[in-house]
């Protein structure tokens, strides 16, 4: 087996890890990547989102050491402990920092951040804006369900009006947040909508999103069976809705179009909105990390330092 | 210097040359006059002098203008606090020469330009006064410029002059400077330089020398503290930051975010201070300790994600820069008031590290102990510094970085099994695995800030949460017992024990030593590790009287500072009492001395 330890580049480079060297281990089983067995309601549309993601790590023959989930609080953020590899379940809204803190240091992962509506925009609202438009490198899938899951129903940002909720009892009276239209405002490169009840699309925008060369957002509908239900059947062709593809003459690179097609009403289309190539913050943090390098070549850490010293003399 | 006493030449000839140990010289203008350069001018020469030297500085919050100090003490033998009382005062307007009179010691100089300042009669015979139109030289010397750029470059001449310093040097320092500019620039500063040595000191004045100081063995490097926390940082092997901008932990980001990048690391400025935290966090999980920071609000506001680092066991380094609080408080003024914070704050029982640096030096050493901590026991440490040693600058012996240098990459080799928060070791410390890491089991494990077992699932056991707190005590409580005892500065036994922490040890010793020479019995201890505690000092305290607790926080609703009162809940010792101040000014040594034999007075009276 080939089991080199990855090489630490000199003097400590945490923006050029080597890449990811191909090996002669098997692709992982389903049986491999199970954990926990998830907590969700029996329904829940996030059973989905998980077998999928099981899906997409076995078809791209990763391992587990390569795969890094990341979450913050609510139903869906409990991902992690359900994914065997490596992850971190973190604070309620921050996963997005926390995952670029992994991003910007270790480029040899495949970092995933799972979420809801409340973490993503809610709480997590204003990290949101500020990872898309840095464009860090991860791929963030939402599950939105439209409501406070595991709390037991309180309104959410994306909760549509009127909805009845326990901490709207006449209905909810706020607009919602359309996460579509944000995550294009906010300067995010990879923006996709799909929904639990279409698995096959669930994987196709996951698998595009991984690909992606930056921030790659996903909004992915996950139905709450408990206390949203039938919130998305307009959508799915079993429950008498339409499913709508992007339509194949949409310009995906026309930022004006993306934000016609997330203006449309319920159920809108499915598909990549928009998806722009940007240089991202990691490649530039190692283009600065570089371009510093060369004026120090050759020296040792303490020698670097040790130059600063001097004019400090 | 304080012996020499000014003396009033009769008629011409050269000044009378007295040699002198050490002076404090307060320089007072307006924030935008470049008085922080005449300061760091004078404290870097002291250090290339192998003097002692510190400065002490106050800025106005406001973006420009508005009055500012800068002090700065030099000596040839241990300077161990600003000074309580100028030698000489240089005042550039006349708010700064009325303000700032009372600084100055009876028979000191005012030195002040006389373009802007009407001096006062009535102080005319407690204080030498020396009027020079500086501005008008100063243009004169280098053409006209409205905005008196230069006169502190002519002002540093006249004090270069007064204290005989060394001109070479000086010119070197005003190259190194103003080099690489416009050569007009340099030529102009070199020029108000020698307008200002050259400039005659009046008939009336002696002039001074430093008495050669004991020579050290090396060299001494001059920064500010907020400077050697940075590269203590980087020396320690730090490669990854994150913060938001605050005063004044700004220059700290600032430093790491030009230099980091040399060293194949990334500093990124984040969107507000929670995200800082966590972009930091992820970073120390994902492999190196990495570091974030910030002051008054914003530590505050990453409390949570604080715990977070606690409860999922992940090393980070947090720099705590103490200013006045609460809320947005004293911006730019120094108070010791987040000791409760740092090793309290936040929901929950959360055990972390803080240790709080004494001076500048002990800054780029706190932080290797900071960052070996941190990955040693897995846990948040939070560095205690604040704002009068941050902006403060100091000569020390230069380090040997090439011992101090570490390399804390990531070990990336797979192993055959792993648990996050194994329950098997007796002192709680478990060693971490980094993302990357392949574990052979294919068990792996979750950070998290939920209750877990020891692969760091999800538990709701009463059991595994009496046992996992008891882990995250106990490997601090193993920390703790092997930390050095401190040692008493002074006799191990007396009267009073002066207990303090933090950037308060200098003077602290100061008044030690004059108490002492005034036969007085005072010790003083200073605490570093707050949290945990180092072990014996209950045995320390126990040779004392009286125990005194010196800190720049308020008394507290049961009157109490923030060290006394844990000191008082850790050893039920009701010897121990506070003296406490909120002026947002460092302590001076006569105020301690003052406070104390108040405080020792009344405590008697009670008895």
């Amino acid at each position: 087996m080939n089991e080199t330890k990855l090489e630490i580049p000199q003097r400590g480079n945490i923006s050029t890890v080597a890449p990811i060297t191909s090996d002669d281990r098997k692709p992982l089983t389903k049986k491999e990547l199970v954990a926990d067995h998830p907590t969700w309601c029996p329904g829940c549309g996030d059973f989905s989102v998980l077998a999928l993601y099981f899906k997409l790590i076995e078809k791209r023959k990763m391992h587990h050491e390569k795969i890094t989930t990341v979450a913050g609080i609510g139903c869906s953020s409990r991902f992690p402990y359900f994914v065997q590899a490596h992850g971190a379940h973190y604070i309620h809204g921050r996963a997005l920092p926390f995952a670029s803190g992994i991003s910007l240091s270790r480029p040899d992962l495949h970092v995933f951040v799972f979420g809801g509506d409340g973490d993503a925009f809610s709480i997590g609202g204003n990290h949101f804006n500020h990872t898309a438009r840095k464009n860090i490198k991860m791929t963030y899938v939402v599950m939105d369900n439209w409501v406070y899951g595991l709390t037991k129903k309180q309104t959410s940002p994306t909760s549509p009006l009127g909805f009845k909720s326990k901490t709207d009892t006449w209905g909810a009276v706020d607009y919602p947040i359309n996460p579509m239209k944000q995550a294009i405002a906010a300067g995010a490169t990879f923006v996709a909508r799909t929904t639990h009840s279409n698995p096959a699309h669930v994987l196709q925008m996951m698998e595009a999103a991984m690909d992606h060369d930056g921030f790659s957002f996903v909004e992915c509908l996950s139905e709450c069976v408990e206390f949203y239900e039938g919130a998305f059947d307009a959508s799915n062709p079993r429950k008498g809705g339409v499913f709508n593809l992007v339509p194949a003459t949409h310009d995906v690179t026309d930022e004006i179009a993306a934000y016609k097609l997330a203006d449309e009403p319920f159920p809108g289309s499915f598909g990549v909105f928009y998806r722009v190539i940007k240089p991202t913050k990691n490649a530039k943090e190692a283009g600065i990390i570089s371009s510093a390098g060369d004026k120090v070549k050759g020296l040792k850490d303490w020698q670097i330092l040790q130059k600063t010293f001097e004019r400090m003399k | 210097m304080s012996d020499t006493a000014v003396t009033t030449q009769a008629n011409g000839g050269p000044p009378r040359i007295s040699n002198i140990s050490e002076a404090v010289i307060r320089i007072a203008g307006n924030s935008q006059d470049g008085i922080q350069a005449i300061g760091g001018f004078l404290a870097r020469l002291a250090g290339r002098s192998e003097q002692e030297v510190m400065t002490f500085m106050t800025i106005p919050s406001t973006i420009s203008g508005g009055p500012s100090i800068f002090q700065v003490r030099i000596g040839s033998g241990e300077v161990l606090s600003a000074g309580d009382e100028a030698d000489v005062l240089l005042a550039f307007y006349q708010h700064s020469y009325q303000d700032h009179i009372s600084s100055l010691r009876k028979g000191g100089i005012v030195l002040f330009d006389s373009d802007h300042v009407e001096p006062k009669p009535e102080w005319q015979k407690d204080y030498h006064h020396l009027g020079i139109p500086i501005s008008g030289l100063t243009i004169e010397a280098i053409g006209g410029t409205a905005k008196d750029k230069g006169k502190n470059i002519f002002a540093l001449g006249l004090l270069a002059k007064m204290f005989d310093l060394n001109v070479p040097k000086l010119e070197k320092l005003i190259n190194e400077r103003f080099g690489g500019k416009d050569m007009s620039v340099l030529n102009n500063a070199l020029a108000a330089f020698h307008a200002g040595y050259s400039h005659s000191l009046g008939n009336v004045l002696e002039t001074f020398k430093f008495v050669e100081s004991q020579r050290k063995a090396g060299n001494q490097v001059v920064m500010t503290g907020n400077e050697a926390l940075a590269y203590g940082l980087i020396a320690a092997g730090v490669r990854f930051g994150a913060g938001y901008p605050i005063t004044p932990w700004s220059d700290i980001m600032e430093i790491l975010r030009r230099e980091l990048p040399k060293f194949g690391g990334t500093f990124v400025q984040c969107e507000d201070e929670i995200a800082s935290i966590s972009m930091a966090l992820g970073a120390g999980y994902a492999g190196r300790v990495a570091v974030t920071g910030s002051s008054g609000p914003g530590i505050s506001l990453k409390t949570e994600a604080l715990g977070w680092g606690v409860m999922a066991e992940v090393p980070l380094v947090i720099c705590d820069i103490q200013r006045g609080g609460p809320s947005t408080g004293m911006p730019t003024n120094v108070e010791q008031s987040d000791l409760n914070i740092a090793c309290f704050g936040g929901h929950g029982d959360s055990p972390r590290v803080v240790l709080a640096p004494a001076n500048v030096e002990d800054c780029f050493y706190t932080a290797i102990e900071a960052v070996n901590l941190a990955r040693k026991f897995n846990v948040p440490v939070v560095i205690l510094s604040d704002q009068a040693i941050a902006t403060r600058i100091e000569a020390f012996a230069e380090p040997d970085l090439e011992k101090v240098c570490q390399d804390i990459s990531p070990d990336l080799s797979p192993v055959p099994e792993y648990k996050a928060y194994d329950l098997s070791a007796a002192d709680g410390v478990s060693p971490r695995v980094v993302p990357g890491t392949r574990v052979t089991s294919g068990r792996y494990s979750i950070a998290t800030g939920l209750e877990h077992d020891e692969f760091g699932h999800p538990t709701g056991s009463p059991k595994l949460h009496m046992q996992m707190s008891a882990k995250r005590r106990k490997k601090l409580q193993s920390l703790g017992t092997g930390l050095p005892v401190p040692k008493v500065y002074g006799p191990p036994e007396g009267n009073i024990l002066l207990v303090g922490w933090g950037s308060t040890q200098g003077p602290i010793r100061e008044a030690v030593d004059r108490a002492r020479a005034a036969g007085d019995s005072v010790s003083a201890l200073h605490i570093k590790h707050l949290s945990p505690l180092p072990p014996g000092l209950e045995n320390i305290f126990s040779g004392f009287n009286h125990i005194l607790v010196v800190e720049m926080n308020d008394e507290g609703l049961y009157g109490y500072g923030q060290l006394a009162g844990l000191l008082r809940a850790r050893y039920c010792d009701s010897k121990i009492r506070g003296i406490n101040k909120t002026d947002g000014l460092t302590w001076r040594v006569k105020e301690i001395l003052e406070r104390a034999r108040a405080n020792v007075a009344t405590a008697l009276r009670k008895l």
